[in-house]
């Protein structure tokens, strides 16, 4: 219990990648691919972390971060933006919409690990 | 020696065939583009010699030999009017050309504000004043037969059923209409056409003539003994003692110079088909120089024939049987093809200018007001209009057939034909008043019209079927009930007068006397007043537009009917310039008021003014107010009209260019957000797959923990992620060389069915797409890179297989090779792509919808309009086929 991540992304290899590096070091990860539906989803299931991807069918990125920083009792819950639109306009929307931590794709797997480390408290 | 009958029917046949050849031969011709001189001016005076029908071929000998030089009228009258009143045809083809006139039924109609009420009289006038003609060309052709087949002994007594008159008339009266049938409704041609038809007819001209000639030249020197003896012979013959009226004569000169205008078959020749102003000009010194020759040796043959044959030998086969008795069978068997040569020429175009007539004002008319809401709708009007030609063209020969079953043969031919003279005439008041007078009313026209051909009825064409026919003998000499001034053939006493004159001048006199006091008395409606300035005046302006000026009409409508009317290549054609004269891309033209003017005329090139115009109205919600409005407010005199009309054309044009800014300021915005996502986009497609490579190749790397499977699945992906990013390289790679310009093509002459071979041969099936591939000009060779056209090919069939969300996705391929460019059209019966996007399909990156469902970068659309300009031709979206559309057009030769 306790270390269950939420990945939303919508390549299928992306997610075996980072499925793999994070169930190695012993993490849960649930991975769906539609923006739309992710609030409920995270409501239901009330993961450590979310990951994020920025373009997502039906609902961006943006828009689903939003939802969950509406969201009273979701506004503390660690979201990590993963994006390859690595703009820093892009940047800055996700930080002024309230994101824990935000990496452009590429990324390394380590840093990425470590990121997911700090935010979920592992 | 004497002639079988059956080589007779044999050289017929084989002639028929040679004109069969030859009609399709210039067809084919046509179709490819090759006109040469199937345009020139000699085949344009030639198709005019329709004139001399079997009645002048045989029955000008007949009559000269009943009546001396009275058939020189049936020349004079065409002669003045070609010489004389060059002018007058000038004007008619001028205004034929603007007014995209389809008959003289439809000059009328159109004249006089596209009243199809109009249209229907004069239709059904014609009808009845060519049944007769049409029976008496069947009536020559089955005397002549006749003459053979007596000549010949043979079949004649020994098989009734070979010679039998009725019987040669069916089945003469059959093959005109299946060859007309064939020649003349082969397609709905914007300009009525019929190049096939001219040309057979035009060979035609130049049999009958040389036969006519042959025989003349063999009466003069071969009989008679040189020109001196026949001058002598004629001197001493009773032809020189006759005594013409001077009243007859003018009279008939008038009916036949009345005549060759009015005509529906002359005015087929003359107006309909003629392709260029110019060739009036040669045919006006040209064509009398024809009816000369015709008339030359026509005296001679009568004077000679009624010196040889027996006393009551019939002289209207002078022509056939004096070659006979002097044993000249080839010289015969010539003469006579000579005669069926003018006997049929003259009824094939008479089936067609008629059968236009019937099919545009009575049948189309009808159709559109049975089938409600009209041709946008339902149905096809292309396949009504053909079909109601063929059936009236077969309908027309029928009535000519049980014309001549009624009238029993035995009327002369020339009486015949003059009777249809004046039936015709009727016509002309009508039309010169609408040509030249402004004043002329459509009640005017209507009047005048229906009395005259009333006293027509009464007065020539009734007792003409013969006494107890129609008339009892009682009524003939009495009057009806005794009433002594309406005896048909003595209105208001006059009894001294020939039948034929008498009709002529109480025909001519009520119905222009009732043409102008109605037009006098009556106000034109305002289309009508529109029609009357542009016809009077066709040479001072060419006319505004003014019709459908205040109305916006859906362009994707109107070409949605226009493809119904003239078939969807003709229409897409006609738009796609419009548009280019625009300077706008694809199909849809704005609805400009000089659009829908043309438009309007080009559909009434194939369905007549007065059905276009209604057409046009169910669309555009009808002008004949705004007209009605303008005419109220302006003052009644044509400059403020002018002027009114002009001022609101410049607003619109005003409206129009505000328009334009507005959507081209609208497209630099959306391309420009577009250059946005771009940046965007192309980030994320190259930093997508690198995100897979670099996330598995550092697993691979670090090694701990992975068995060998996985090794083998992640560096699978890495592979596959690797390919997509080079395909990624690649398309924008090609864009930027094709972008550049410096391609290079590597071009060489294929079929374009195996480029289409090439294209699906790559392409992997998905999406469940079936692909049909409907064929068309398939093997049509070109010059082109066929690896380049494959790649746009694939492309195509690849967005289908992507985007087409029908259940059962269909993707049609169809080729169609025209004169100078050949078209392939890829057709889905999925949604198609919505109005407001496809503007915008073929820009880079402009995926529509939703963008990372579709997996690719949105480049193929660009590569693909790129590709087709490289290779000399266009890539478009086809609006308006119910599904996603993409014609690619390609020049048959290498730019």
């Amino acid at each position: 219990m306790g270390r269950r991540v939420l990945l939303v992304e919508d390549e299928p290899n992306i997610i075996e990648a980072i499925r793999f590096i994070l169930s190695r070091d012993g993490w849960t990860v649930e991975a769906r691919s539609d923006g739309q539906g992710t609030l409920d989803a995270v409501r239901r299931r009330r993961p450590d972390l979310v990951i994020l991807d920025v373009m997502l069918p039906n609902r961006s990125g943006y828009d689903v971060l939003r939802d969950l920083r509406d969201d009273p009792q979701l506004s503390g819950l660690p979201v990590l933006m993963l994006t390859a639109r690595g703009q820093k306009k892009d940047r800055d929307l996700a930080m002024r919409l309230g994101v824990s931590r935000f990496m452009t794709k590429p990324f390394a797997n380590a840093e990425m690990l470590t990121a997911v480390r700090d935010l979920a408290g592992g | 020696m004497t002639l079988g009958f059956n080589l007779l029917v044999a050289v017929c046949l084989s002639y028929v065939a040679m004109l069969f050849a030859v009609a399709f031969w210039a067809e084919q011709r046509a179709l490819r583009g090759r006109l040469g001189w199937l345009r020139s001016p000699w085949i344009y005076t030639l198709s005019l010699s329709i004139y001399c029908t079997a009645w002048t071929f045989y029955g000008a000998v007949g009559y000269a030999a009943r009546s001396g030089l009275e058939y020189v009228t049936i020349y004079l009258g065409p002669t003045l009017v070609m010489i004389g009143w060059w002018g007058l045809l000038r004007k008619l083809v001028a205004i034929g050309r603007s007014q995209r006139i389809t008959s003289v039924a439809d000059l009328l109609s159109s004249r006089y504000g596209k009243s199809n009420a109009l249209g229907v009289i004069v239709t059904l006038f014609a009808v009845v004043g060519t049944t007769p003609y049409i029976a008496l060309q069947l009536q020559s052709v089955t005397l002549s037969f006749a003459v053979f087949a007596a000549q010949g002994g043979g079949p004649g007594a020994t098989d009734p059923g070979l010679a039998d008159p009725e019987g040669t008339a069916l089945w003469v009266a059959a093959g005109l209409a299946l060859f007309t049938v064939i020649f003349g409704t082969r397609n709905l041609d914007v300009n009525e056409r019929h190049h096939g038809v001219v040309t057979a007819i035009a060979l035609e001209a130049v049999v009958k003539l040389l036969a006519l000639l042959f025989v003349g030249v063999f009466v003069v020197w071969g009989l008679a003994g040189g020109p001196a003896e026949m001058f002598r012979a004629i001197e001493a013959s009773p032809l020189a003692t006759w005594q013409i009226p001077g009243a007859r004569w003018a009279g008939l000169s008038f009916l036949s110079a009345a005549a060759f205008i009015c005509l529906p078959r002359m005015f087929h020749v003359l107006v309909v088909e003629n392709a260029d102003e110019r060739h009036l000009a040669t045919a006006a010194w040209a064509f009398p120089a024809y009816l000369c020759l015709m008339s030359l040796f026509v005296v001679p043959i009568a004077v000679v024939g009624l010196a040889m044959m027996p006393e009551g030998a019939n002289p209207d086969l002078f022509v056939l049987t004096v070659p006979l008795a002097a044993e000249r069978p080839g010289l015969a068997m010539f003469a006579f093809l000579g005669g069926f040569s003018s006997a049929t020429s003259m009824v094939i175009v008479a089936a067609i200018a008629l059968s236009t007539m019937v099919s545009n004002h009575v049948v189309v008319p009808i159709w559109l007001s049975v089938v409600r809401g009209g041709a946008q709708v339902s149905g096809d009007v292309r396949k009504v209009v053909l079909r109601a030609r063929r059936i009236s063209i077969a309908g027309l020969l029928f009535l000519g057939y049980v014309y001549f079953r009624l009238s029993g043969g035995g009327t002369a031919l020339a009486t015949i034909g003059l009777i249809s003279f004046v039936g015709v005439a009727q016509v002309l008041p009508a039309l010169l008043g609408g040509v030249f007078w402004r004043g002329a009313t459509r009640a005017g026209a209507i009047c005048g019209l229906c009395a005259g051909f009333a006293i027509w009825l009464y007065a020539l064409l009734l007792p003409s079927l013969g006494t107890g026919a129609a008339f009892s003998a009682g009524m003939l000499a009495q009057g009806p009930g005794g009433v002594g001034w309406l005896r048909p053939q003595a209105l208001f006493g006059i009894a001294t007068m020939d039948p034929v004159i008498h009709a002529l001048f109480w025909s001519m006199l009520v119905n222009t006397a009732i043409f102008l006091a109605v037009s006098l008395a009556t106000f034109p409606g305002p289309v009508e007043r529109l029609q009357g300035a542009d016809f009077v005046n066709v040479f001072r302006y060419s006319s505004g537009a003014r019709g459908w000026s205040r109305h916006m009409a859906e362009p994707e409508d109107l070409l949605i009917m226009t493809q119904r009317i003239l078939g969807p290549g003709e229409a897409q054609a006609l738009f796609q310039s419009a548009a280019a004269a625009q300077g706008k891309q694809g199909y849809l033209p704005d609805a400009t008021p000089e659009f829908l003017e043309s438009l309007e005329r080009v559909l009434a090139g194939s369905v007549g003014a007065a059905t276009a115009h209604a057409m046009m109205g169910q669309i555009t919600g009808g002008s004949a107010i705004s007209v009605e409005d303008l005419m109220r407010v302006a003052d009644e005199t044509a400059q403020i009209m002018e002027y009114s009309s002009r001022l609101e054309e410049k607003s619109a044009e005003l409206g129009r260019t505000a328009r334009a800014l507005r959507e081209a300021n609208d497209k630099l915005t959306r391309l420009s957000v577009q250059k946005d996502a771009f940046l965007g986009q192309i980030s994320h497609e190259l930093r997508t797959p690198m995100t897979s490579i670099r996330a598995f190749s550092e697993i691979l790397r670090d090694g701990d923990g992975i068995g060998a499977p996985e090794r083998t699945r992640y560096s699978g992906i890495i592979h596959d992620e690797t390919l997509r990013l080079t395909r990624l390289l690649d398309d924008l790679l090609d864009l930027s060389v094709l972008e550049n310009g410096q391609v290079t093509l590597h071009r060489e002459r294929v079929a374009l069915g195996e480029v289409i071979d090439r294209a699906l041969a790559a392409w992997q099936p998905a999406g469940g797409l079936r692909i049909e591939r409907l064929g068309g000009d398939e093997k049509v060779r070109i010059d082109t890179d066929p690896d380049r056209l494959a790649q746009v090919f694939l492309n195509l069939v690849a967005n289908a297989a992507k985007y087409c969300d029908a259940p059962d996705p269909v993707l049609r391929i169809a080729v169609l090779a025209g004169p100078e460019a050949v078209t392939v059209d890829f057709i889905d019966n999925g949604r198609g792509i919505p109005r407001e996007d496809q503007g915008v399909i073929f820009e880079k990156f402009s995926r529509v919808g939703d963008t990372s469902a579709a997996g690719g970068a949105g480049l193929g659309l660009a590569i693909c309009r790129e590709v087709m300009a490289r290779l000399g031709g266009t890539i478009a979206y086809l609006p308006g086929q119910g599904g996603g559309a993409f014609r690619v057009t390609l020049p048959r030769k290498a730019g």
